[in-house]
C-alpha cells in the first residue's frame, strides 16, 4: 500500500496535467477552427444572433409553435418533465395541450395531431418539430398572416431537414429557422 | 424500410465494424506487441512513468493489483471530496457556484471515481469549472481503471500457471494514453465541428424571436462529452445529458455518441479473443451478450415507436411514437436504442428521459442494469460476465460429468463461493435499497412526498431504477426522483462504492487463483466453453440468476403499470 | 454378494420411512442448508396455523395447515431420498458384513520367529479364538472347509479358495504364499489345502469396514464438488431469502398485503429444494453403485475423481488380451533339426510353470516326462536375464553341460554375442517379422548358439476395441502397459485401438509415465495387483488394486476391485461421471423450475390488490390459493418423482462433452422449464375441485 501511494499520487497529477491540461487545450484549439469557434452554432438574421441548435418558445399564433417545454426553453437550466407515461398529471397536461391545439387550429382533427407537439422534450430545448407538426399549423398561420397555404407548404418543404443521407433517422423541421423564414416571407 | 430503424441498424453495424479492428489494437496494446502508434506513445508512456516514479516492468500478483487499484482510487476519492466541498473559494469559479454539501460531495465523488456518474446535482448550476475538470479527469481515469483491471483478468486467463499478472500502472497508463485519449479526442473534434461548445467563456444571452431573453449555458463541453460517452461514464455536462442540443446537436453526433457507448465494451470482448488467441471464445461471449442485448432492445424500440397507449387513447397520431422526454431530431427509435445501450453498459448518459419511457421499456432499461453484463461498462462489463461464465462452467461441467474446468483451470469450491457472493451482491443491494426506500415511504408518505415525481407503480419504479443505477454503476435515473437528500446521497453512495469495488475484487481474485492453478490440457471430455451450447447455458444462468430475482419487484413496478394502464384499457 | 436392482424393496422403504422422521431433527437438517431453511419455514407455518385458529388475518386455518402439511411432506420426501439411498447402501453392506460375522479362528500362539515352519507346528501351538479377537499381525491357520476369519496375507502354503461370498464368482481361485496372489479376504472359504495367514488389518479397519461406514453415511464426508455445489445452492437460497424479505416493504408500498403462508410458499418454491433434497442421496447412491460393481472405494472423492480421469493405464495381459500368450509356431534356425529343436524347447520349458511355458509344451506334442532330467538345474526367469532355461548335466565326463536358454531376443542375443557367437541375420529377421505381426518371439539358444525361435501370439479380447472407442469419446487416453518389445506392443496397441503403450515396461516405467502425465496436468488411473505396482498405485490419482493382489497394493490404491477384473476401471470412470452428471442435471432442473413457479405464485400474490396482473397469470390458474397450493404441491412431489433418477444416476453416453451438454441442457434445462408449467397446471385443475 505504502509503496503504491506515492506513485499513485504522482501518476494522478500527471494524468491531471495530461487530460485537464493537454487534452482539453487540444480540443479547445481545434474548436477555434470549427464553425462557431466552440461557442455553439449561431446564425445571424437582421443583425440579431440566434443559436440554431437551441429551441425557442413560440407561443404566438403567427409563428409555428415549437414543442411544449418543461423548463420553458430555459437554456441555462434545461430538463424534461420526468413524468411517467401513466402519470395522471401528465395525461391531463397532454389533454389540455390537445384541446389548446384544437382551439387555435379549428380545422384540425384530433387524429392529425402528432405526439411530439403535445409532449415535452427531454431537454426542454428541442429546436425541432416533426413535419406533420408543421403541416397542421399551416391553416392557422395562413389565416392570420394572410399567406397562401401553398407558399407555407413550400416553406415547410424547403425547411424540412431530411434524414441523414436520406436513409438514417428522422425528418424534422427547425422551428426557429422556419419562423425566421416565415417572417422573411411575410415581409416580401 | 423505416429510416428510424435503418438509423439504429447503422449505429449497431458501425460499432461492430469499428470494434473488430479496435479490439485487435487493444489486444496488441495489452500483449505489448508493436502498433503503429508506438512512435508517439512509447515516449509519452515513458514520460508518465518517469514523472510518477513507476517501474512498469514490476509484475504484480492479483492481490497487489487490487491493493494498487484501491490505493489510487482511494486517493482520487479524497481529492474529489476536497475539491467539491471547497469549490466556492478554489479557482476557476467564474459563476461563483457554491461548494457542495458533505453528503452530495460524498455521493458525487463516489459516483465519478466509481465510473458511475450518478448525478444528484445539475452540472450548469452546481459545479465550478474546476469541479467539471476534476470530474472529467475521473471520467478518463476511472474508465482506465476498469480497462486496466480487465486486462489483468485477460492476462490471468492465458494458458499457463503463474502468480504474476503484469503491472497495474502499466495497464492503466496504456489504457489512458493509447486507448481512451486518441478516441476521445477524435470524438471531441467531431462534436465541436457539429456545434457542441468548447469554450471558457461564460453564458451567452440572446433575445428570442418572440422577444424574450434566453440565457444559454456553454463551457468546455465537447472534451467532457466525448469521454463521458467513451468511458461508459455517462455524467453529462448539462443536466439533461445528451438530450440537450448543445451536448448532442444532431443525428450525426447522436450516432457518434451512441457508437461510443458500446465501442470499448465490445472491443474488449474481441480483444480477449486476440489476447488469448481464442477467437471462438470471444465470439461465444459476444454472441451471448448480443442475444441478451437484442432481447432488450427490440421490444424497447417496438414499444417506444408504438407510442404511449395512454396518449394514443386520446385519439392523436402516434406516428412519432412516444415523444415525452424525447427529442425530435433523434426520434423514438434512436432514443429507445440509446436507452438500452446506456443501461446495458453502465454508461448512464441519456438522450431521452427514462422516467418518461413507456412502462415495459422502463423495465427493459432496468433489466439491462440488473444484468449489467451485456457488453457492460468498460472493462468491468466483461468482469461481470466472467462471474456468470464461472457459474455456468460449474453447472455445465457437472452436467458433462467432470470436475468443472475453465480454460484448463479447475473451478472449485473457493471460486464458486466468490462467484456466488458477487452474483448475490447485486440483488441484495438493489432489492435491499429499494426495500428500505419503500419501507420509509410506505410508513409515512407525506414526509417523503418530495421523493416521487410520479405516483403509484411508476413511483416504485423510480426507487427501483435509482438503486439499479447505483448498483450497476450506471448513473442514469428516473430523474423525477427527488434524489438530492441525505438518504439518497448516502444510500446510493454506499451502493455505488460496493457495487464498483466488490465486483472487481471478486472476479480478479477468481481469475488470479485460477491463474496460479495447474493447467490441464483439453480432452474430448472437457466442457468446451467456445460452443453455442455453452453460450446458451451462460445466457440461461444470467437470465435465471440476474433477471429472475427481480421478477417480483418488476411485477409491482413496470409490469403492474403496464397491465393496469396499457393493457386493461 | 447380491446385486438386487429393484429400487424400492419393501423392507428398505419401511426403514427409510422411519429414518425420514428421525432426520427431521434440526441438528441433522443443519448439514443441508437448503432443506434447513425449509424446516424453519415449516415451523413458522405450524405457528401460523395455530394462530389462524383464533385470528383470520393470515387466512383460514385449513389453508395454512395444508401449506404446513405440504412443507412437512417436502421435508419428509427429501429425508426419504437420503434415507432410501442409505438403506440401500446398508443392505448392500449388510450382505458384505455377513462375511464379517464371528467365525472361529485358529490362531498360532508360538513365538513368531522367522524360522517358523509349517512342518514343525505342534497342535499345542494352535489356540481356538473368535475372529473378533484377531489382531493385526496375528497368524492363523486355515484348512479345507474353514471360513477365513480376517483379511490377511498367506505366509505359507497354497490353497484353493471360494470367493463367491465377496465376488459372486463361483469358480474357485488359487492363492499362495509369495508373489502377487497372496492375499485372502475374510469371509471367503478355503476349499482345499492348508494355509497360514498373517492378519493384515485391525478389526473394523479393513476396506470393507471403511466402505460400509461410507455407504451408511456415518463417516461420509462431502466431496470437493459436492461442497462447491452446496455453496452454489446456499447462494441461490440466499438470493431468494433476499427476494422474499424485500417483497414485504414492496407490497406495503403497493398496498398489497401478502400472507405469511404466501411468503413462505414463494420462498420454498424458489429455493432449489429439488436438488437440495436429493443431493446427499445422489452421493450415497454413487458409492452404492460402485459397491454394486464390486468396487470398494476408500472415499467418495475417489469415485468423483474417477470421473475426471484423462489417462488410463491398462495392463495388456488380462485386460486387452485374453489371459496369456500361446505358442503358435516353432522356427528352427538354419541347419537345426526340427525334432531336436523341439526337444530342446521342451527341455527348457519343463520347469516353466507359466501359461506360456505350458503352451509351448502343448504345441510340441512331446510329453516332457519322457526325458531324463536328473541332476538338471532349472534356471528361473528373472527380470535381469529376461530368460529362463535348463542346465543339463554332462552325460559323459568329456561332455560339457548343456545350457538351453529361451528368452527375449535381445537377451539371448547379448548372451550369444558375449560368448563370441554371432546372432544369425535370418533369426533377427524372423524376430522382427514375428514382432511386427503382434507376436512375441522367444529365441532359444543351446550353449550360447541360437537354435531357433518360438512364436507366441496374443489374442485380443473380443469387444475391447469398442470399449476403447467409448473411452476415447469420453476424452480418456488409454495406455497399454506390457513387457513386450516395442514392435509387438505397437501391433497389439493398434489392433486393440489403445492410444499409447509402454513397451518392455519395468515397474518404474509405469511410475514415470504417471508422473509425466500428471506434470502436464492430467489425471491418471491405473489398476494393479503386485507389490511392485504399489508405488504407481499410490502415485496415480485413481489406483484400483485387485482384491487378489498383495496387501501393499491394496494399501496403496484408493479402490479395491473385488472381481479382479482389469476392465473394471472403465466402469468406475463411468460411475464417477454419472455421479457428477446427476448432480449437475438435477441442479439445472431444479433451478429451471423456478420460471414456472414464479409465474404461478407472483400473480397469485398480487392479483387481489392489482386485478390487472391477471395478464401475468399465463397458466390461467384457478385462484390465488389454488395457484400457491399447486406450486407447493408440485415442489413437494417432484422430489420423490426424481428419487429413482437420483439413485440410478443419469445415463452417461460417451458422445463428447459438447453433445452431452446439449443433450442434458435440452432434457433437464428446457424440460425443467416446461415440466412444471404442465405439472402445476394439472395440479391446479385437480386442486380447484376442492376449493
Amino acid at each position: 500500500m505504502k509503496s503504491n501511494l506515492f506513485p499513485s499520487i504522482r501518476l494522478t497529477l500527471v494524468c491531471l496535467a495530461f487530460f485537464c491540461g493537454i487534452y482539453t487545450c487540444a480540443v479547445w484549439a481545434v474548436a477555434q477552427l470549427a464553425p462557431g469557434q466552440g461557442n455553439g452554432l449561431t446564425m445571424n438574421s437582421e443583425g440579431k444572433s440566434y443559436h440554431i441548435n437551441i429551441g425557442q418558445a413560440f407561443n404566438s399564433d403567427k409563428y409555428f409553435w415549437s414543442r411544449p417545454s418543461a423548463v420553458d426553453y430555459d437554456a441555462a437550466g434545461s430538463g424534461g418533465s420526468n413524468y411517467g407515461p401513466t402519470n395522471p398529471d401528465h395525461l391531463s397536461e397532454v389533454e389540455a395541450r390537445i384541446n389548446n391545439l384544437l382551439k387555435y387550429n379549428p380545422n384540425l382533427s384530433k387524429a392529425e395531431i402528432p405526439s411530439d407537439l403535445v409532449t415535452t422534450s427531454g431537454s426542454g430545448l428541442d429546436p425541432h418539430i416533426s413535419v406533420q407538426a408543421a403541416n397542421i399549423q399551416v391553416d392557422r398561420i395562413a389565416k392570420i398572416r394572410g399567406l397562401s397555404e401553398k407558399k407555407l407548404q413550400q416553406l415547410i418543404v424547403s425547411n424540412t431537414e431530411k434524414a441523414l443521407l436520406g436513409l438514417f433517422g428522422t425528418e424534422r423541421i427547425n422551428v426557429l429557422k422556419l419562423n425566421l423564414e416565415l417572417d422573411q416571407l411575410d415581409k416580401n | 424500410m423505416n429510416t428510424e430503424i435503418l438509423g439504429v441498424i447503422l449505429m449497431y453495424a458501425t460499432v461492430v465494424a469499428l470494434a473488430i479492428p479496435l479490439g485487435r489494437y487493444i489486444g496488441k496494446v495489452f500483449n505489448y506487441e508493436k502498433t503503429w502508434l508506438d512512435k508517439i506513445f512509447n515516449p509519452l508512456d515513458k514520460l508518465f512513468f518517469k514523472l510518477s516514479g513507476i517501474n512498469p516492468g514490476n509484475e504484480m500478483t492479483w492481490k497487489q493489483h487490487l491493493v494498487t487499484l484501491l490505493t489510487i482510487n482511494g486517493f482520487w476519492f479524497i481529492i474529489s471530496v476536497f475539491v467539491l466541498t471547497n469549490m466556492s473559494w478554489l479557482p476557476l469559479n467564474p459563476d461563483n457556484n457554491p461548494s457542495m454539501s458533505w453528503d452530495l460531495a460524498f455521493n458525487t465523488s463516489v459516483s465519478f471515481v466509481s465510473n458511475t456518474n450518478l448525478q444528484h446535482y445539475s452540472g450548469e448550476t452546481s459545479l465550478s469549472y474546476l469541479g467539471q475538470l476534476i470530474l472529467m479527469l475521473w471520467q478518463f481515469i476511472s474508465a482506465a481503471t476498469g480497462i486496466a483491471i480487465c486486462a489483468v483478468v485477460f492476462n490471468a486467463m492465458k494458458e499457463r500457471t503463474t502468480e504474476k499478472l503484469g503491472n497495474f500502472f502499466s495497464y492503466f497508463v496504456r489504457s489512458c494514453t493509447r486507448i481512451l485519449f486518441p478516441i476521445a479526442f477524435i470524438g471531441a473534434v467531431i462534436l465541436v465541428f457539429n456545434g457542441t461548445p468548447m469554450t471558457f467563456d461564460g453564458k451567452d444571452s440572446i433575445i428570442t424571436l418572440e422577444g424574450a431573453q434566453q440565457n444559454i449555458s456553454r463551457g468546455p463541453a465537447a472534451a467532457f462529452i466525448s469521454i463521458k460517452q467513451l468511458g461508459t461514464n455517462g455524467g453529462g455536462y448539462y443536466g439533461p445529458n445528451s438530450t440537450n442540443p448543445m451536448e448532442n446537436p444532431n443525428y450525426l453526433t447522436n450516432i457518434v455518441e451512441t457508437v461510443f457507448i458500446f465501442l470499448i465494451p465490445i472491443s474488449l470482448v474481441f480483444a480477449l479473443g486476440f489476447i488469448l488467441k481464442r477467437r471462438k471464445l470471444a465470439i461465444m461471449i459476444y454472441g451471448v451478450m448480443t442475444a441478451g442485448f437484442l432481447c432488450l432492445v427490440i421490444p424497447t424500440i417496438y414499444f417506444e415507436m408504438n407510442g404511449n397507449p395512454a396518449i394514443a387513447e386520446m385519439g392523436i397520431s402516434q406516428n412519432m411514437g412516444s415523444m415525452e422526454g424525447k427529442e425530435v431530431r433523434f426520434g423514438s427509435a434512436a432514443s429507445a436504442y440509446w436507452a438500452i445501450n446506456t443501461t446495458n453498459t453502465s454508461n448512464g448518459s441519456v438522450n431521452a428521459m427514462h422516467d418518461s419511457l413507456t412502462p415495459l421499456s422502463g423495465m427493459f432499461t432496468m433489466l439491462g442494469m440488473m444484468i449489467n453484463s451485456f457488453y457492460g461498462g468498460v472493462g468491468v462489463g466483461f468482469i461481470n460476465f466472467y462471474v456468470f461464465i464461472i457459474l455456468a462452467v460449474f453447472i455445465g461441467g457437472l452436467m458433462v460429468g467432470r470436475t468443472p474446468e475453465f480454460l484448463g483451470k479447475k473451478v472449485e469450491a473457493k471460486e464458486v463461493k466468490i462467484a456466488m457472493m458477487i452474483a448475490l451482491l447485486h440483488p441484495l443491494m438493489i432489492l435491499g435499497g429499494t426495500a428500505l426506500a419503500s419501507f420509509l415511504y410506505a410508513g409515512n408518505p407525506e414526509a417523503y412526498a418530495g421523493w416521487l415525481n410520479n405516483p403509484g407503480y411508476h413511483g416504485f419504479g423510480e426507487f427501483l431504477y435509482e438503486f439499479c443505477s447505483a448498483s450497476a454503476n450506471n448513473g442514469s435515473g428516473f430523474e423525477g426522483l427527488g434524489d438530492n437528500t441525505p438518504f439518497w446521497n448516502i444510500s446510493t453512495g454506499l451502493i455505488m462504492l460496493f457495487g464498483r469495488y466488490l465486483p472487481i475484487i471478486g472476479p480478479v481474485a477468481i481469475a488470479g487463483m485460477l491463474a496460479s492453478k495447474k493447467y490441464i490440457p483439453e480432452s474430448a471430455g472437457t466442457l468446451k466453453t467456445e460452443t453455442s451450447t455453452f453460450g446458451i447455458l451462460v445466457f440461461a444462468v444470467i437470465a435465471i440468476v440476474a433477471a429472475l430475482a427481480f421478477f417480483p419487484a418488476l411485477t409491482l413496478g413496470p409490469l403492474a403499470e403496464y397491465f393496469s394502464f396499457c393493457v386493461a384499457n | 454378494m447380491t446385486n438386487n436392482t429393484s429400487l424400492f424393496q419393501r423392507s428398505l422403504v419401511q426403514e427409510a420411512l422411519k429414518e425420514s422422521f428421525v432426520k427431521l431433527n434440526p441438528k441433522i437438517m443443519f448439514r443441508n442448508p437448503v432443506m434447513f431453511t425449509v424446516e424453519i419455514g415449516t415451523f413458522i407455518m405450524l405457528v401460523v396455523s395455530g394462530y389462524s385458529l383464533s385470528n383470520s388475518s393470515q387466512g383460514g386455518f385449513g389453508y395454512n395447515f395444508t401449506i404446513f402439511l405440504l412443507l412437512l411432506l417436502t421435508l419428509l420426501f427429501a429425508n426419504f431420498a437420503e434415507a432410501i439411498a442409505e438403506a440401500r447402501g446398508k443392505a448392500q453392506s449388510d450382505s458384505l458384513r455377513k462375511t464379517r460375522e464371528e467365525t472361529p479362528a485358529r490362531v498360532i500362539s508360538i513365538e513368531k520367529s522367522s524360522d517358523f515352519k509349517f512342518s514343525n507346528l505342534k497342535p499345542s501351538d494352535i489356540q481356538q479364538i473368535t475372529s473378533l479377537q484377531l489382531k493385526k499381525g496375528d497368524l492363523f491357520i486355515c484348512e479345507a472347509g474353514d471360513i477365513i476369519p480376517a483379511d490377511g496375507e498367506i505366509i505359507e502354503g497354497l490353497a484353493t479358495i471360494d470367493e463367491s461370498a465377496i465376488t459372486g464368482e463361483s469358480a474357485p481361485v488359487i492363492r499362495e504364499a509369495g508373489g502377487d496372489k497372496s492375499s485372502v479376504t475374510g469371509g471367503t472359504k478355503v476349499l482345499s489345502d492348508r494355509i497360514i495367514v498373517k492378519v493384515s488389518t485391525e478389526q473394523g479397519e479393513s476396506f470393507l469396514d471403511k466402505m460400509i461406514a461410507l455407504v451408511e453415511g456415518a463417516s461420509r464426508q462431502k466431496t470437493p464438488n459436492e461442497i462447491a455445489l452446496t455453496i452454489l445452492l446456499a447462494g441461490f437460497t440466499l438470493v431468494f431469502i433476499i427476494v422474499t424479505i424485500t417483497l414485504k416493504p414492496f407490497a406495503d408500498y403497493a398496498n398489497t398485503p401478502i400472507s405469511i403462508a404466501a411468503f413462505i410458499s414463494l420462498f420454498v418454491c424458489l429455493i432449489p429444494t429439488t436438488i437440495g433434497g436429493l443431493l446427499s442421496a445422489i452421493g450415497i447412491a454413487g458409492m452404492d453403485r460402485a459397491l454394486r460393481a464390486n468396487v470398494i472405494t476408500k472415499s467418495g472423492k475417489a469415485v468423483e475423481t474417477a470421473g475426471d480421469i484423462d489417462v488410463l493405464l491398462l495392463d495388456k495381459t488380462g485386460t486387452i488380451t485374453i489371459g496369456n500368450r500361446k505358442a503358435t509356431n516353432f522356427y528352427p534356425a538354419n541347419g537345426v533339426n526340427e525334432n531336436s529343436f523341439r526337444k530342446s524347447i521342451v527341455l527348457s520349458s519343463m520347469a516353466d510353470e507359466t501359461p506360456e511355458g505350458k503352451s509351448i509344451i502343448e504345441l510340441s506334442k512331446i510329453d516332457p516326462l519322457t526325458f531324463q532330467v536328473e541332476g538338471a538345474r532349472f534356471i528361473k526367469f528373472t527380470a535381469e536375464t529376461r530368460s529362463s532355461g535348463i542346465d543339463l548335466p554332462a552325460l559323459q565326463a568329456e561332455n560339457e553341460i548343456t545350457r538351453i536358454r529361451k528368452g527375449a531376443a535381445d537377451a539371448i542375443k547379448s548372451l550369444c554375442e558375449k560368448a563370441g557367437n554371432a546372432f544369425p541375420d535370418e533369426i533377427a529377421n524372423r524376430v522382427t517379422q514375428i514382432s511386427s505381426n503382434g507376436g512375441t518371439p522367444l529365441v532359444v539358444s543351446e550353449n550360447e548358439k541360437v537354435i531357433g525361435v518360438i512364436e507366441l501370439q496374443d489374442i485380443i479380447k473380443p469387444g475391447i476395441q469398442e470399449r476403447f472407442v467409448r473411452l476415447r469419446k469420453m476424452g480418456i487416453k488409454t495406455v497399454m502397459v506390457t513387457g513386450d518389445n516395442p514392435l509387438t506392443a505397437r501391433f497389439i496397441a493398434e489392433k486393440a485401438g489403445v492410444d499409447d503403450f509402454i513397451a518392455e515396461a519395468k515397474p518404474e516405467d509405469k511410475m514415470n509415465y504417471i508422473k509425466q502425465e500428471q506434470s502436464e496436468g492430467r489425471l491418471v488411473a491405473m489398476m494393479g495387483d503386485g507389490t511392485n505396482d504399489a508405488p504407481a498405485l499410490a502415485q496415480a490419482d485413481v489406483g484400483v488394486a485387485m482384491n487378489s493382489g498383495t496387501q501393499a497394493a491394496k494399501e496403496a490404491g484408493n479402490m479395491v476391485d473385488l472381481d479382479n477384473d482389469p476392465t473394471k476401471l472403465i466402469e468406475v470412470v463411468e460411475i464417477g461421471k454419472q455421479l457428477l452428471m446427476t448432480r449437475g442435471t438435477l441442479t439445472t432442473f431444479s433451478i429451471a423450475n423456478d420460471v414456472a413457479k414464479y409465474f404461478a405464485i407472483i400473480p397469485a400474490l398480487f392479483i387481489v390488490a392489482i386485478p390487472s396482473l391477471q395478464g401475468l397469470n399465463i397458466m390461467n390458474l384457478h385462484s390465488p390459493e389454488s395457484a400457491i397450493l399447486s406450486a407447493v404441491i408440485f415442489n413437494a412431489l417432484v422430489i420423490p418423482m426424481l428419487i429413482p433418477l437420483a439413485l440410478k444416476g443419469v445415463a452417461y453416453k460417451p458422445i463428447g462433452a459438447s453433445a452431452l451438454l446439449r443433450r442434458n441442457l435440452f432434457i433437464y434445462g428446457l424440460g425443467g422449464v416446461i415440466v412444471p408449467f404442465i405439472g402445476i397446471k394439472l395440479i391446479d385443475i385437480f386442486v380447484s375441485l376442492f376449493i
